[in-house]
């Protein structure tokens, strides 16, 4: 039995710049797994790779144990795999609803005739949409106004909304990039729960995140990352002691904090 | 806070407390509104002049309808829809001349020759960025011209004269009165086809498509599938507009289809207001007639036209009748109805417009979803 | 074969002196300026206005008189383009491709039928005409405007790419093509620049208007709108945002469509040049010279 993704010998380059240089790592349906590491270690590289943006030099992504390297966001989504970005990308002026709509394309259900005729088809699926819709705001906890561009909500509203589209993707392989970044406490502590919730729906959740404490608490592996490849695997509590990973961290205790403010500013503007 | 205003400067819409005017706007009704008044025109001015002019103005908002699927909805950049319409009006034109073929018998050939033409011209330059897009297609709107005028199949620079009238089941449709109408008709249809579109599946795909492609993308939209969609609808509905120009007419010739041309439809999309069809309407009648009223002017009047494209891309971008971002808020499963954080409409007036949309939305269920029509 | 490479390099350098305008622009504000084919029209009509105020103008005295009108063109159609930046251009920074795209083809349209609002919708004949002897060079008629002209063109080509590289205005204009945000924060007066690029990329186009004046001998108020898309293929062709990528596309492309129309025949050259431009941007986006750009997701 092949885990649900497979990430080998992966290396990307931007110009002569090695952004990623032989990662490999795997992760498990029902489980979470953190990729963490300092800035630049080409976490984001990775994840962009994986859902297709970027083209890999060399390596492999398999998802449920399909070849998926190298093949078009959409094509990757299609096969079951859904994702957050690190600076929001929201649809802004479009209303809550139909943000988490665009995560829905992939359920069909009606064509361009349908729409046209406004056939039985169509309403039906019309009001699927808008079901699923509220099922997974309510799923992830959302509990501002609905029928809103998105443009106007608060900076967590806008990160639980664009958790909403990606979970409505019902995908297998969940892939957040920094989903706590910007975030206050007892958000953050909501996100642990809804990774939880999401993890119990049995997909695999790949998270990059810099706050220690979260990667520490919910994750059942984590990946370090430094200069384009893994340096450890294993549980937090293995990784913790591990030297390479102290070193990798050593005298950057503010290191995460600082990062994170700096996207929340990104994400804001 | 815009309860008087007229219908020029309508409110701005987004998250904002609906007026009594602004709710006059979205009334589903004022589709039906409009095509009363198109059907009225001619029982109060029925000279010939007049339903030339009318007829004009229809088939121009046929056309802006069919730009507003490609720039309004999918935010392609068109620079040359124009070509479209030249290919519809030729093939219309040179079908029916061939074989003597009623006019309206030539709708499969046009309908086949501008699907093609939006996938030639889409295929490649679609991938583009967007604004690359945009010159190309000017390029391909002066390719298109230049060919009508070189080739002999098109009657060269002289174009092609004596295209036959409309004809329903052995009804003569092609005095001027009985033309409009049917031009009204045939519109009306479309263009509630364009807003059922934008209201779809394909219609939110090209929004997502709009807003940010990444993250389309990333949902799974297969985002040049989806703009080559964008672009063939919108060929279809230029080449209907003319073809209904063709016969309009009965003779065309390559100056119908210069650069001015296209840019008068975009002008009616972008000042009547991106995505939204019934500004887009209004913005189509109000580009086709003032021209009409400005005739002293000359082409002053293009100068005036430069400077408020200008002006609106400046102070208000989203049109004179922007898009609406709202819709109908039905309470979820488990949800307890509180809006704790509506993005700063008042309390009061959010409750208001909820239970309205609430009643609407029991009067018309699963209409009433997409942010505007 | 060698009468068609000097018309396309003649052509071409025409080209080339408007696509490095509109490569300009891009490769600084990343803006597809569509009214730069209308400066270089609006330079053909200042130069026109210019010189039928003077009155006859003795032929001895044409060269040198052409000189000074397209000295002063150059900063009256440098200074209008720094006002269309102004006015249509800087308040939209920042916004959606979409809007400003549109607001450019709004600035064409103002000054293309302000021009036919003022001057009138016929041609006007060009109150200097450049004549001279033609001579053989290697089988090719060449005549002495063509020689002049083409001298011109490349003097302001050569000047501009020397300021450019070598003065500090230059390092400012190709360190806000690299890194705008950076260039910001190291101290380069941003907008001061944009207002540079544009004045000297209006007053290439203007000047280009007034030498094609000169030697076709007749305006009109839409003759920028063909030769800016050409322009702007020239540009994508040797790269757009890239200096000398604009100048050898343009002679590249006066090349082509000098062998193309000659194979096609002449009513083809347009669509010959468009498809040429459509076949690049398809095939070869970053044009000749230009750099691959990753976008970042």
């Amino acid at each position: 039995m092949s885990p649900l993704l497979e990430v080998s010998d992966l290396q990307i380059a931007f110009g002569g710049v090695k952004a990623v240089n032989g990662l490999s790592f795997s992760a498990d349906a029902g489980e979470i797994v953190s990729v963490i590491g300092p800035n630049g270690a080409g976490k984001t590289s990775a994840f962009n790779c994986i859902t297709g943006f970027y083209k890999p030099v060399s390596g492999h992504v398999k998802v449920d144990g399909k070849d998926i390297t190298g093949k078009r966001p959409a094509v990757i989504a299609a096969t079951g795999v859904t994702r957050t970005f690190q600076n929001l990308r929201l649809f802004p002026d479009l209303t809550v609803l139909d943000n988490v709509r665009g995560g829905m394309h992939l359920y069909g259900g009606q064509n361009a005739l349908d729409a046209l005729f406004h056939t039985p088809r169509y309403r039906k699926s019309e009001e699927y949409f808008t079901a699923e819709a509220h099922r997974w705001l309510d799923f992830v906890g959302y509990k501002g106004g609905r029928g809103i561009p998105v443009r106007n909500l608060a900076y967590g509203q806008q990160r639980q909304v664009e958790m909403a589209r990606a979970m409505a993707r019902k995908a297998k392989l969940v892939l957040l990039d920094e989903p706590g970044a910007g975030l206050n406490h007892s958000e953050k502590r909501e996100l642990l729960e809804l990774c939880r919730k999401i993890r119990d729906l049995g997909a695999a959740v790949v998270l990059i995140e810099h706050d220690m404490s979260v990667v520490m608490e919910v994750s059942e592996r984590v990946v370090v990352m430094n200069f384009g490849k893994e340096i450890a695997d294993g549980t937090p509590a293995e990784v913790k002691k591990n030297p390479a990973v102290i070193e990798a961290y050593l005298g950057k205790e503010d290191e995460p904090e600082r990062g994170a403010d700096a996207q929340k500013e990104e994400g804001e503007s | 806070m815009s309860e008087n205003v007229d219908s020029s400067t309508a409110p701005r819409l987004i998250g904002k407390p609906a007026s009594v005017v602004s709710r006059l706007f979205e009334s589903k009704q004022l589709g039906w509104a409009g095509f009363a008044i198109a059907v009225i025109f001619p029982f109060l001015v029925a000279n010939n002049y007049a339903m030339n002019i009318a007829t004009t103005a229809v088939i121009f908002i046929l056309l802006a309808s069919g730009l507003n699927i490609v720039v309004g909805y999918c935010g392609l950049l068109d620079l040359g829809y124009i070509a479209f319409m030249a290919v519809g009006a030729y093939t219309a034109g040179i079908v029916s001349k061939a074989w003597e073929l009623p006019i309206l018998f030539t709708i499969p050939a046009v309908l086949l020759m501008t699907v093609l033409a939006g996938l030639i011209i889409g295929a490649p330059t679609l991938r583009l960025r967007s604004d690359y897009l945009a010159i190309v297609t000017l390029g391909f709107g002066e390719i298109i011209r230049l060919t009508a005028n070189n080739l002999t199949i098109t009657g060269g620079p002289s174009g092609i004269y004596g295209i036959p009238g409309v004809e329903l089941f052995g009804l003569d449709l092609s005095s001027p009165v009985m033309f409009y109408f049917f031009c009204v008709v045939v519109v009306s249809l479309l263009v509630l086809g364009s807003a059922r579109l934008g209201k779809s599946r394909l219609g939110r795909a090209w929004r997502f498509v709009r807003e940010d492609e990444d993250a389309a993308e990333a949902m799974g939209i297969h985002t040049y599938k989806v703009k080559l969609a964008a672009y063939i609808f919108g060929a279809m509905w230029g080449g209907i507009g003319g073809m209904l120009f063709a016969a309009h007419l009965s003779a065309i010739s390559p100056q119908s289809f210069v650069f001015l041309q296209s840019a008068l439809v975009l002008m009616a999309v972008v000042l009547g207001g991106m995505g939204n069809t019934r500004g887009v309407v209004v913005g189509a009648v109000v580009i086709s007639l003032l021209p009409e009223f400005l005739r002293d002017m000359g082409n002053l009047r293009y100068v005036i036209f430069g400077v408020v494209l200008i002006a609106v891309m400046v102070l208000r971008p989203q049109g004179f009748w922007p898009t609406r971002a709202y819709e109908p808020e039905k309470a979820g499963p488990d949800r307890d109805g509180h809006d704790q954080d509506d993005g700063g409409s008042g309390p009061g007036a959010h409750g208001r417009k909820r239970s309205r949309r609430e009643h609407r939305k029991v009067t018309s269920s699963g209409q009433e979803r997409g942010e505007n029509a | 074969m060698t009468q068609l490479l000097w018309n396309g390099l003649f052509v071409g350098s025409f080209y080339a002196l408007i696509a490095l305008g509109y490569s300009m622009v891009y490769g600084i504000i990343k803006l597809l300026n569509f009214a730069h084919g209308d400066l270089y029209m609006l330079g053909a009509f200042i130069g026109y206005a210019m010189l039928s105020s003077v009155g006859v103008i003795p032929a001895s005295m044409s060269i040198t008189a052409l000189l000074i009108v397209l000295l002063l063109t150059m900063i009256i159609s440098g200074g209008i383009g720094v006002g269309i930046e102004r006015l249509a251009y800087r308040p939209l920074r920042g916004s959606p491709r979409l809007a400003v795209l549109i607001t450019a083809v709004g600035a064409s349209f103002t000054l293309e039928y302000g021009v036919s609002a003022i001057a009138g919708p016929n041609p006007r004949v060009f109150p200097v005409r450049l004549q001279g002897e033609t001579f053989d060079i290697l089988g090719a008629r060449v005549s002495a405007p063509q020689i002049v002209l083409m001298v011109i063109a490349v003097l302001l080509m050569l000047s501009l790419n020397s300021y450019i590289q070598r003065t500090s205005m230059g390092r400012a204009m190709r360190a806000i093509a690299l890194d705008p945000k950076g260039s910001l924060l190291m101290g380069i007066n941003v907008n001061k620049v944009i207002t540079w690029t544009f004045f000297i990329g209006s007053a290439l186009a203007g000047a280009a208007g007034v030498m094609a004046g000169a030697y076709y001998g007749k305006i009109d108020f839409l003759m920028g709108f063909i030769i800016g898309l050409k322009a702007f293929t020239a540009a994508v062709i040797g790269g757009i945002g890239n200096i000398k990528g604009a100048m050898l596309g343009g002679l590249l492309l006066g090349l082509l469509e000098a062998f193309g129309s000659q194979w096609l025949g002449g009513e083809w050259r347009d669509v010959f040049t468009f498809a040429v431009l459509i076949a690049f941007l398809t095939l070869k986006p970053t044009g000749l010279l230009g750099e691959r750009v990753t976008e970042r997701v």
